[in-house]
């Protein structure tokens, strides 16, 4: 019997895809965002404000992810859009293909700004590259100031933390300067921003942390 | 796995009698699921027989001050030698092969 060194990853074929989507990206000038929080964290609340935000005619599409359902798309199609659900019928996360599938469909070239909603689940989607140039994870005052603690791997991974739902902080326990460090000890680089897609509260800084990302990958949001 | 097992057999032109893998503490993995689905997606099939070794990575992180490694117990990031709160995960997150044990023919 010989043994025979294999220093590779088990999820390579996934990072082969997602190293594909991303020099496709590059090349097309598009920015993508993987966003990953917990279900119910206000993932397409968050998007329902972006892209309300953005004047119509603008280069912005959407992939939004779930188990089951195209509710998500439907709501978000109401912004004029280009939305497509992607229902991964029980796969708890997404992986490169689903997105690479999605996007066959649209034009190459005509997304500045591709915004993922990935599947709700703060274990598996941080295993899966999505060839994302910026992944956010998104934490609501509702939920335990502990969960970057309980799931590092996802947060470990964050450029940018959105806490959301920061219009109940009277009415619930959460502890925001714990929050804090929390994400600062699984991730000390992780930008935050404090939002409420209810009162509209710091979505301006949220906007502008898109915009100058994006500028600073000397991209931006284009009209038609 | 499965079809990485089955080109590395084909590249040697014989059986694959094991595999090594490498898994973090914070791969999302859990070792009893993998080796549950493992043999149950290798019997009765031509891979048979397969083993299957796992070896578990602790987490670790690199401290960004005086650069030393440490384990993480706790969700303690923090640098046991310098104190420092600025680390940064040094290994933990792998999904790896290790190796393949081929038949020798």
């Amino acid at each position: 019997m010989t043994r025979v060194p294999l220093e590779r990853k088990v999820l390579n074929e996934n990072d082969r895809l997602a190293a594909d989507l991303r020099q496709g990206f590059l090349r097309h000038g598009t920015w993508c965002v993987n966003l990953i929080s917990s279900p119910g964290s206000g993932k397409t609340a968050l998007l329902e404000r972006t892209l309300a935000s953005f004047e119509p005619g603008r280069r912005l599409a959407v992939l939004t992810g779930d188990i089951q359902t195209d509710n998500d798309a439907q709501r978000l199609a109401r912004y004029g859009f280009p939305v497509r659900q992607i229902t991964t019928g029980g796969a708890c996360h997404l992986d490169a293909r689903m997105v690479a599938n999605a996007l066959a469909e649209w034009p190459a070239d005509a997304i500045d700004l591709l915004l993922i909603e990935n599947v709700g689940n703060l274990v598996c989607p941080s295993s899966y590259d999505l060839g994302e140039e910026a992944r956010v994870v998104l934490l609501s005052v509702t939920e335990g100031e502990d969960k970057p603690l309980k799931y590092p791997a996802t947060f470990h991974r964050a450029d940018l933390v959105v806490l959301n739902k920061v219009d109940l902080l009277p009415y619930v326990p959460f502890r925001m300067d714990l929050a804090r460090e929390y994400i600062r000890r699984v991730q000390p680089d992780a930008e935050i921003v404090e939002v409420s897609c209810t009162s509209g509260a710091g979505l301006d800084s949220w906007r502008q942390w898109i915009d100058a990302r994006a500028h600073a990958a000397g991209l931006s949001v284009r009209a038609d | 796995m499965l079809e990485a097992v089955r080109a590395e057999s084909a590249r040697h032109s014989a059986h694959v009698l094991g595999v090594g893998v490498k898994i973090g503490e914070l791969s999302g993995v859990d070792s009893e699921s993998l080796r549950f689905c493992f043999d149950a997606l290798v019997q009765d099939t031509d891979l048979a027989p397969l083993s299957l070794e796992i070896e578990r990575l602790p987490w670790r992180n690199r401290c960004r001050v005086c650069a030393r490694d440490f384990a993480v117990e706790d969700y303690r990031t923090e640098c046991p030698h310098c104190g420092s709160a600025e680390t940064e995960m040094a290994s933990g997150q792998e999904l790896e092969f290790a190796y393949m044990e081929i038949a020798d023919t």
